[in-house]
């Protein structure tokens, strides 16, 4: 394996000044594309991620629909400026067309299709920034969005992703550690009703780290959770306001 | 039991109640708890409590009034357009009250593409081609002929009526016809196409500031007002 250009781990301390268990900095706003029906903007750090819900609406062409509940298209993709060193090819990659496919997945569980039947509901997701965790950042802010959108769900899906590094599980993996780092497991958790619905992981992992990665993963979707619940009363508080008085 | 307090702003998943309570709105039981399916707000009523969404396109319900397009003229009925993610149709027998031969009488004859039709959603069955059926033969309802149509956003219509038809009955004092659709067309007609003009802007006002706080007094002013100036022009 290749060595990284500074230690990930120093004293307990990541290259990045974090703690472990340490999220980064999370910044959430909703309803920030006025075109969409539903819109969300999230950054965990540096990655920055926006998705813009349409629908539902009518399925075109209609063969394609569903007589017995709704289809949801995703779509994921990263910014050709988004990358640090080498330009994107802002044409869809082999692994966009993946993440779009599992974000998807990551997002239906929590979706109730079955209210909109013959109908669609699209779900572009646009990488501003990349550091890591892009897909997490990216199913937060498509679940925002979709939640925006005013779609029946059952409840909201956070991402958030653990990861192994010298040894040490650590939460919230930048771009450093997800490239050079030993293991990497992004994690869809629904928090109210307690329920995952994504969890991929690659490298050699102990039973041990990973009952404990997901433990940790669960702190870390229940402190973002907040902050999304937070984002959303923003956004209509004032709207409660008006109704009922202060 | 309830876990929620009134003019609580509630997000999906959310805790509403045990599976005992009555509980009405966009939610779904699960292990005998309901919880909320959208971002809304509590209301209490008499014996239930309302979970209100604040987003949301045009899920139509039995009994609902809209005002839609005609989009297509089929066999033995029209295609009419609702503003919703499912296909309205209005058929042949529920557009007329007198029996018609369809062999000799075309049926553009009686609605054509593009007319506007104020209709009652007779029975949504989602399985349905067309899950919207909609119904000429009520009260109020029926093609329309002259006037304009403002859209607005479908969740913003509880606002346009008020609390207790308060702020309709602001507009009405124009003298003019309006009917209210439940999918966020509103129908206007005045005598004076002035007024039909200065209504649609109330009504877009009344959209864009549904968020601002006393928003049916300032409407209110805003008609005294105009009426004044009318008054004052007459003259």
């Amino acid at each position: 394996m290749k060595k990284p250009p500074v230690p990930l781990l120093q004293n307990g301390v990541r290259s990045d000044g974090r703690a472990p268990d340490q999220m980064r900095d999370v910044q959430i706003a909703v309803g920030v594309v006025s075109n969409a029906d539903g819109s969300a903007l999230v950054s965990y750090g540096l990655t920055t991620a926006v998705a813009a819900v349409y629908g539902p609406r009518e399925m075109h062409p209609r063969h394609l629909s569903l007589p017995d509940r709704g289809v949801m298209r995703v779509r994921y993709h990263m910014a050709p400026f988004s990358t640090k060193d080498e330009r994107k090819n802002p044409a869809p990659s082999r692994r966009e067309i993946e993440i779009s496919k599992v974000l998807r997945e990551g997002l239906e569980p929590a979706v109730i299709l079955e209210q909109y039947p013959r109908s669609r509901i699209d779900v572009f997701i646009e990488i501003l920034q990349a550091d890591g965790s892009t897909r997490v950042a990216s199913l937060t802010a498509a679940s925002l969005a979709l939640a925006d959108a005013g779609i029946y769900m059952r409840d909201l899906v956070i991402g958030v992703s653990v990861g192994l590094i010298d040894g040490v599980v650590a939460l919230d993996l930048n771009g450093l550690e997800d490239q050079y780092g030993e293991g990497d497991m992004p994690v869809g958790y629904m928090p109210n009703l307690k329920k995952f619905t994504l969890l991929q992981l690659d490298g050699a992992w102990d039973y041990s780290k990973f009952t404990e990665a997901l433990n940790l993963a669960i702190r870390g979707a229940e402190y973002i959770y907040q902050k999304a619940r937070d984002a959303l009363k923003n956004k209509y508080m004032s709207i409660a306001e008006e109704i009922y008085g202060r | 039991m309830y876990f929620v307090t009134p003019r609580q702003l509630i997000f999906p998943g959310d805790v509403i109640a045990t599976a005992d309570s009555k509980v009405e709105g966009p939610v779904y039981l699960d292990n005998g708890r309901y919880r909320s399916m959208v971002v809304g707000l509590v209301e209490f009523r008499e014996d239930v409590v309302v979970i209100v969404p604040l987003e949301g396109v045009y899920k139509p319900k039995k009994g609902d009034v809209v005002v839609g397009y005609v989009t297509d003229v089929l066999a033995t009925g029209w295609e009419v357009d609702v503003k919703s993610f499912m296909s309205a149709y209005l058929p042949l027998g529920e557009a007329l009250h007198r029996h018609i031969d369809i062999e000799t009488t075309p049926l553009t004859t009686f609605l054509n593409i593009g007319d506007v039709v104020v209709a009652k959603v007779k029975d949504v069955d989602l399985t349905d081609e067309y899950p919207i059926i909609l119904t000429l033969k009520e009260e109020r309802v029926g093609k329309v002929e002259r006037g304009s149509v403002v859209e607005i956003a479908p969740v913003k219509i509880p606002r346009v009526i008020g609390k207790k038809g308060t702020m309709l009955n602001n507009l009405l004092e124009l003298g003019c016809d309006i009917a209210v659709g439940q999918n966020g067309r509103v129908w206007i007609r005045c005598k004076n196409p002035q007024d039909e003009v200065f209504l649609a802007s109330l009504i877009k006002k009344i959209e864009a500031e549904s968020h601002v706080m006393g928003l049916t007094d300032r409407v209110k002013a805003e008609i005294e007002n105009y009426k004044r100036l009318r008054q004052q022009s007459d003259v």
